[in-house]
């Protein structure tokens, strides 16, 4: 193997894809600032929305009630909602969102709550999953527990029966595993997978534009009349796919990152100890950095393989696109919670790297099975190369236009 | 030198079967002479040139381009040829000298020698106006320049050109022919394929008339119309095809 012709074939492309506006779009522009400004600006409005919602006084229809005077009262003084009058519509307004919610109070419940006995069932009507409804049926609900805790209060002082009758013990629940594990547990379970995703999705550009695209400009031609060995410029290609897609991932990674620390500020969700709370292992990331680098050279030999075998952009674009479905939902898959490794999952390409980082960033991996997926993954990226070379030594598939 | 013995090449197609595009084609070209290749579109010429060029592997026969066989030292052929067509485009978004200079990188030039050799280049052939200028925002006559440049960096012994003044405008072809004729005089071996009679007359110290793969006739111009009994090379070269059919 010489590496000269392959140092100029890679820095050379390398140049003409950072001047092409696509790749610029695609390798930074798109996942380091458009996709983190999305999510910003998406969480952003969303905690608006919801917060604007919580300070509005929402409306609630009161049905029944009449025979329980004091509940109305009650109702009527709290401060969130609004209490509208009866109408026999009370569905539809709920549906067309001209109310929150309705709250119908059974026939002498006032009564029956003082009599000490037990009165059919509160019932709260509402529009599930609308926000506004959503708000008011928290507020009602709220008001009738603490009625109820009220009434259980009193009616145990009552018949001097001590309030501890109602909790004759506790459970609590005590995490013994380092902030760190916690961490790469939750992490491990979307982070391979946002990696994997960024990989192919940073590689498919410059892999068509280096394969397919050179066969429609005509450039491919010009650059097999040089001396350079076919497999030294399939090397070259797939180095450069290679670097764009690890960048791709990297930078994307980095800035959703940050872009999720922001969001998680905004909600409120970090306080103080955000920091802290997020701490992952950098032996860890470490370690699925280097799981993931036999498998973005067996998806940048691929997506070379397929570039060369397509007559244009417009057949290897079509024939990617099915290949991103192929590889997205082992990466998904491998992330899921329960699913856990053994040797012949060791063997599965994309799952068996999703499934191993997650278990490295929860610190529960095994060195035969890092060994297994790494040693594996290593054999398939050989012979996605290898087909990736013998299909450039193809002439019916290099003159297929 | 280019010599070509029994050079085959069959092509598998899923429709027509097996389509012979070269068949048993003999000839040679001598150091310093032009040798034109003329035939109609479809007639083998592009085939037979892609296999001297290595871009192609010969079915059966063998062909040597500067000594160096073409199955067995394809790199080295590669190394030994300017090879120019116009399927043979240029990156876009390159500039002009950035071309030149990759392929003369990839041709194993480097530092002041490359420098030079392209200084040199972009003297002789007026490109330095252009030099820093993008290709795809050249003109046709710049691009061809600079393809010529690119095929000569190197300053290779052998010169392949197919059809390289299709699609160019009169005064563009012209200097490209003019071009082709200076690399006869500097001492190259020079093939060089086209469907255009006038240049063939031109240009070519041998001719071989080409048609369904083979090689229907071969000599130089004055050789081909007393065998033909015909001045004009259009009609020679109809009389040819047509008594072959």
């Amino acid at each position: 193997m010489k590496l000269r012709p392959i140092g100029v074939v890679y820095l050379k492309e390398m140049r003409d894809l950072l001047r092409d506006r696509r790749t610029i779009m695609s390798m930074i522009v798109v996942p380091v600032l458009v996709l983190p400004a999305l999510m910003v600006a998406i969480t952003s409005m969303a905690s608006k929305v919801v917060g604007q919602a919580r300070q509005e006084v929402g409306k609630v229809m009161l049905l029944g009630g009449e025979d329980s005077p004091e509940t109305v009262a009650a109702l009527r003084e709290l401060k969130t909602i609004r209490i509208v009058a009866a109408a026999a519509d009370y569905t539809n307004q709920i549906s067309d969102k001209k109310i929150g919610a309705a709250v119908e109070i059974p026939q002498g419940f006032d009564a029956a709550l003082k009599a000490g006995t037990t009165t059919s069932a509160v019932r709260i009507y509402t529009y599930e999953s609308e926000l506004k409804s959503t708000i008011a049926a928290e507020g009602l609900e709220q008001f009738f527990r603490k009625r109820k805790e009220a009434i259980v209060s009193q009616r145990l002082e009552e018949r001097r029966i001590p309030q501890t009758v109602l909790t004759p013990f506790s459970v609590t629940r005590t995490n013994v595993a380092s902030p760190k594990k916690v961490t790469g547990n939750t992490v491990g379970m979307i982070l391979p997978y946002m990696v994997i995703l960024m990989c192919l999705a940073g590689a498919i550009y410059p892999s068509v534009d280096l394969t397919a695209g050179e066969k429609e400009r005509g450039t491919l031609e010009t650059l097999l009349c040089s001396p350079v060995a076919r497999t030294h410029l399939v090397v070259a290609k797939g180095m450069v796919v290679l670097t764009v897609s690890l960048v791709t991932a990297v930078l994307s990674i980095s800035s959703n990152g940050g872009a999720l620390l922001v969001m998680k500020r905004m909600a409120g969700g970090l306080g103080n100890n955000g920091a802290q709370g997020l701490a992952l292992d950098p032996v860890a990331l470490v370690g699925v950095a280097v799981m993931m680098i036999p498998m973005a050279v067996f998806i940048s030999a691929l997506m070379i393989a397929i570039g060369l075998f397509a007559r244009s952009s417009k057949e290897a674009n079509s024939y990617l696109q099915p290949l991103m479905i192929c590889a997205i939902v082992p990466a998904l898959a491998g992330g899921l919670p329960g699913v856990e490794m053994n040797y012949r999952l060791a063997l599965i390409p994309i799952f068996n790297v999703s499934l191993i980082s997650k278990e490295i960033l929860a610190g529960a991996s095994h060195w035969n099975h890092v060994l297994l997926v790494f040693g594996s993954m290593w054999l398939y990226a050989a012979i996605a190369v290898a087909a990736a070379v013998a299909l450039f030594k193809r002439e019916s598939v290099l003159f297929r236009t | 030198m280019i010599q070509a013995r029994q050079l085959t090449k069959v092509f598998s197609d899923r429709k027509r079967g097996q389509v012979v595009a070269v068949d048993h084609v003999d000839f040679r070209c001598e150091p310093g002479k032009i040798f034109g290749l003329l035939g109609c579109n479809g007639a083998g010429k592009t085939t037979c040139l892609r296999l001297l060029a290595t871009l192609l592997r010969p079915s059966s026969g063998s062909a040597t381009v500067n000594g160096f066989d073409v199955v067995a030292e394809a790199e080295k052929v590669r190394a030994s040829i300017g090879f120019l067509s116009a399927a043979t485009a240029l990156y876009g978004r390159l500039t002009a000298y950035e071309v030149v200079e990759y392929f003369g990188r990839l041709h194993g030039l480097n530092g002041s020698a490359l420098r030079a050799r392209i200084d040199g280049l972009f003297g002789t052939l007026d490109m330095n106006e252009f030099r820093d200028r993008r290709c795809d925002k050249l003109s046709t006559g710049m691009k061809q320049k600079t393809s010529i440049a690119r095929t000569l960096v190197h300053d290779p012994p052998v010169m392949i050109f197919d059809e390289p003044t299709a699609g160019l405008d009169v005064l563009t072809a012209r200097s490209v022919l003019g071009f082709i004729a200076e690399c006869g005089r500097g001492g190259k071996t020079v093939i060089f394929s086209t469907h255009v009679m006038s240049e063939a007359e031109k240009l070519c110290d041998t001719i071989a008339i080409i048609d369904g793969g083979r090689i229907l006739a071969e000599g130089s111009l004055g050789e081909l119309r007393a065998r033909a009994g015909l001045q004009s090379l259009e009609d020679i070269f109809v009389k040819t095809v047509e008594e072959k059919i």
